[in-house]
């Protein structure tokens, strides 16, 4: 166990990096460590916890704004914008499940892994949402970028380059989100027993039509048989009238019914959550592509390896479990992924396996340099989470 | 005499000019490069039109390749390279200086793929915005971002940009509806980043490129991300007697948990002069608000009654719904048109600061008395649900002196900006304008990593490198040929 730093403000933070600069000692950066298990190993003398770095400091929600200190529990925002009606829209995925890690998720972690969940394709993902950081490079500065404004385009947007940074490119201190209006009622509409060919078509249809569909999700291996999810929400009679007309233009003479209240809040949380991977610990790969590739996929996954698949974001998000905790599946994978176009980071897999294959998908030459030269410069004496993204 | 300064240009690649135009000719195919001063004089300005300079040529290539080939010359012979849009930039982001090139997207200006399975288009980088709505929009599609300025400006210069609209309170701005690009760095590297599918692992590089204000490289395609168009759309007039209850009324709408597509604001001298100039009807009131929703018939008429409700119980002076098509029109058509309205009237500056909804009527106020002080008028309007202003500064051209206390005026204002807890600039940019005030909203450090990011994509800063950063803080990197 490596000894634990828990600074309580920016400066002590600051001088925290600064001596871990000089003497090259690196740190790892830790929220509430529920989703250690993301990337590659990090091996480091310290640990540095935001976890006494903890506080709403700002909260309007007449300008829909929430500024919070990193580590700040995800459920005490998500909490207080609840009593005001509101939410974080991107519906953060809650890593406990899939990691069967302990602790608190904090917001800073949310941000450092840009965590979205199924509303990621209606409102965006976290990266979106947020507007502002504050963080300590790996020199020790202090620095802020973006701010608690929603329209803000001075100088170079570093708020999205710290979202999905993982830590290793600076030590997140605060962050602020444009927030939402929590829907006044939300509704399912589920299909049952459709190929995957034919969900997908369904999904990206419903995708196209105007009826802003918050979730879209389809369960290849759902116990009961394959189950196809349409999220509506809104007011009240709107939620009626999208209900209707979905099923009129989209599942005409399909079999399907509607999911409310707990049952519909317990399936969403399974999506957001790939609960379907709790309780074992193999592989899990997250793949970004087309949604219309989806099918395909799936269909060239079946003949290779033993997947467990679930397909979010209209088929633009699979998840696939692998059997092979030695290597992942990761050739077969990356190999079936490139063709398409997309990418695949490995969410989950034992130590051995994280630290010798590249768990995020590698850049081409050009890109992977450039993202090196910024490391470079942001975290010149690479302390900061060494080998989280890269070996 | 405008005040913002530009750097002493280099005379040494002034006097290299000849051989410079040689080199882009023999790599490129005839009819590229520009170098004939009648013609290269409509790429001496943007719409920051106090300021002009002749370039060394304009290069308008019609390809990944040729700009790559351009880019390629540039950095060979050490010459700096200004890229070009469609020129609408209000902040002087394609302001040319006399050592440096043109580099053009006008002729980038194809439809490459639709996808409406997958929601996306990708485009050339010169295709103007109101263009890529209008390839989706017979398949029931559209592209959010709606700058006032759509039927000219490109993609190119929305994504340097990072431009908003004003429906961009539901659907975001530009980086929000970027997946992807292809882009040439300083040195004629091409590259892509993003692609058609979401959120790929590592660093967020779309994310910072987006809003990068053509310094980091030259974006030459784009996918983007197309939505299903609403089945409806109205907007409500709301007018009051009062800019403070205006903004009580804009704040109760939101926390009422209602989400319109659009919240905008115009004050007495806007709603005159627009009015005046398009005959949109609207009522003779100190503050205007036009609230827009969308839906089916039913679930406009639901929000509507919502949002008449709230407003209702502040006593407005005039609350009108558009009744028809034509009707709803109209009053967009005086909204969008207002930058034109008052310029009919007056030389104006434009100003883009935004901040907290919370401090609308407090920054108003203020602006009203300064404006007493400073003796110009000030007309306002602006996106109201986001809190970025738009106030117009009112001068006369020729008059002398009369500019630099319009400037004056607005670094003021936008001073205020960043005091109450907000920023510079919304949607317009740095560029010139607000280069010399980064320093209000900035640290030293926080400048100084935002500039090693370029020294990362382009080492010698040849990319436009009198933009964004003050003068001071930029020289060494500018005049040492990067870091
Ligand atoms: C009447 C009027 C109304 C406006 N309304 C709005 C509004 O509602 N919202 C809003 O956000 N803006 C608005 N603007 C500002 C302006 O239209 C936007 O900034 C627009 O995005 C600029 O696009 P452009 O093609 O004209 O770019 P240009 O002015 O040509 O260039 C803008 C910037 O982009 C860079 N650039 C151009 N091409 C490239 C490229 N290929 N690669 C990299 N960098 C490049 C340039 O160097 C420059 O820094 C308005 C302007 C006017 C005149």
């Amino acid at each position: 166990m490596s000894a634990i730093l828990t600074p309580a403000d920016e400066n002590e933070i600051a001088d925290m990096v600064r001596e871990a600069n000089a003497a090259i000692t690196p740190l790892e950066i830790q929220g509430g460590g529920t989703r250690s298990g993301f990337g590659r190993p990090v091996q480091a003398a310290k640990t540095l916890s935001l976890k006494e770095l903890s506080g709403i400091t700002l909260y309007e929600p007449g300008a829909l704004t929430l500024v919070a200190r990193a580590g700040t529990p995800v459920a005490t925002i998500e909490k207080t914008l609840a009593a005001e009606g509101q939410q974080l829209a991107f519906e953060p995925m809650d890593h406990r499940a899939l990691y069967a890690s302990k602790g608190e998720p904090t917001i800073g972690g949310v941000v450092a892994a840009n965590v979205s969940g199924p509303r990621r394709i209606q409102a965006g993902a976290c990266r979106d949402a947020l507007i502002g950081v504050r963080f300590i490079d790996g020199r020790g500065e202090i620095i802020k970028n973006g701010g608690r404004v929603m329209k803000n385009v001075t100088g170079l947007d570093l708020v999205k380059l710290m979202a999905g940074s993982h830590g290793t490119l600076g030590v997140i201190s605060e962050v602020s989100f444009k927030v939402l209006p929590v829907n006044e009622r939300a509704a399912t509409l589920a299909f049952h027993g459709l190929s995957s060919k034919e969900a997908v078509g369904i999904l990206c249809g419903a995708l196209g039509s105007p009826f802003e569909i918050t979730g879209a999700a389809h369960l290849p291996q759902n116990s009961e048989g394959p189950l196809t999810l349409l999220r509506v929400e809104g007011f009240a009679s709107q939620v009626d009238y999208r209900l209707e007309r979905l099923k009129a233009t989209i599942g005409t003479g399909l079999e399907c019914s509607v999911i409310e209240g707990a049952e519909h809040e317990r399936l969403w949380r399974f999506v957001r959550d790939a609960e379907m991977f709790k309780g074992t610990d193999n592989p899990v790969w997250r793949l970004s592509l087309k949604p219309s590739d989806a099918p395909a996929i799936e269909e060239a996954l079946a003949k290779k390896t033993d997947a467990k698949i679930m397909f979010d974001w209209g088929g633009g998000l699979i998840w696939v479990g692998v059997d092979d905790a030695e290597n992942g599946a990761t050739e077969t994978i990356r190999a079936l992924v490139s063709g398409f176009g997309g990418h695949a980071t490995l969410m989950r897999g034992p130590e051995p396996l994280r630290g010798s294959i590249a768990p995020f998908q590698p850049q081409a030459k050009p890109v992977a340099r450039l993202s090196a030269a910024i490391r470079g410069k942001f975290d010149p004496g690479g302390i900061l989470n060494p080998g989280r993204m890269v070996a | 005499m405008a005040t913002i300064k530009m750097p002493i240009p280099d005379q040494d690649v002034i006097d290299r000019r000849d051989d410079i135009v040689g080199a882009l000719l023999a790599a490129l195919p005839d009819g590229i490069v520009i170098s004939d001063d009648a013609q290269t004089l409509a790429y001496e300005c943007d719409a920051l039109s106090a300021y002009r300079c002749k370039p060394l040529a304009v290069v308008l290539p019609r390809s990944t390749q040729e700009v790559a080939a351009t880019l390629k010359t540039c950095h060979e012979l050490g010459v700096s390279v200004v890229a070009r849009g469609a020129g609408t930039s209000l902040a002087g982001g394609s302001l040319p200086t006399a050592d440096s090139i043109i580099l053009g997207t006008a002729r980038l200006n194809k439809t490459l793929e639709i996808d409406l399975a997958n929601r996306f288009i990708r485009v050339e980088s010169g295709v103007t915005n109101l263009s890529v709505t209008g390839a989706v929009d017979a398949d029931g599609f559209f592209y959010a971002p709606d700058p006032s300025s759509q039927l000219a400006c490109a993609i190119a210069g929305n994504i340097a940009m990072n431009s908003g609209g004003a429906h961009c309170l539901k659907y975001g701005v530009t980086t929000n509806n970027l997946l992807g690009v292809k882009m040439v760095l300083a040195d004629g590297e091409i590259i892509e980043l993003g692609g058609a599918h979401l959120d790929a692992g590592g660093y967020d590089l779309l994310g910072l490129i987006c809003g990068s204000e053509g310094q980091l490289g030259i974006v030459t395609e784009a996918t983007l991300r197309i939505l299903p168009k609403p089945e409806g759309a109205r907007p409500v007039l709301i007018g009051f007697d009062s800019p403070e209850v205006a903004g009580t009324c804009v704040a109760d709408i939101i926390r009422a948990g209602i989400l319109p597509v659009a919240i905008e604001y115009m004050d007495r001298l806007c709603i005159q002069e627009t009015d005046k100039f398009s005959g949109a009807g609207y009522p003779n009131v100190e503050a205007l608000l036009i609230v827009e929703v969308e839906g089916s018939e039913s679930e406009i008429q639901a929000q509507l009654e919502k949002i008449t409700a709230i407003a209702r119980k502040l006593d407005p002076a005039e609350l009108r719904q558009s009744t028809s098509e034509e009707e709803s029109a109209l009053i967009w058509k005086g909204r969008k048109s207002a930058f034109g309205a008052m310029g009919q009237i007056n030389d104006y500056i434009c100003l883009d600061g935004t901040v907290p909804v919370s401090q609308l009527a407090h920054v108003l106020g203020r602006i009203g008395e300064m404006s007493k002080q400073y003796g110009l008028d000030v007309a306002n309007v602006f996106h109201a649900g986001d809190g970025n202003m738009h106030p117009l500064i009112l001068y006369d051209a020729n008059k002398p002196g009369d500019l630099d206390i319009a400037e004056k005026f607005g670094a003021d204002i936008l001073r205020l900006c960043v005091e109450v807890g907000g920023c510079l600039t919304g949607e317009h940019g740095v560029g010139i304008e607000k280069r010399d005030l980064m320093g209000e909203q900035f640290s030293p450090a926080d400048m100084e990593i935002q500039m090693s990011v370029k020294d990362c994509f382009d080492p010698q800063w040849l990319l436009n490198p009198a933009k964004v950063y003050p003068l001071d803080i930029s020289e060494k990197r500018r005049e040492g040929g990067g870091q």
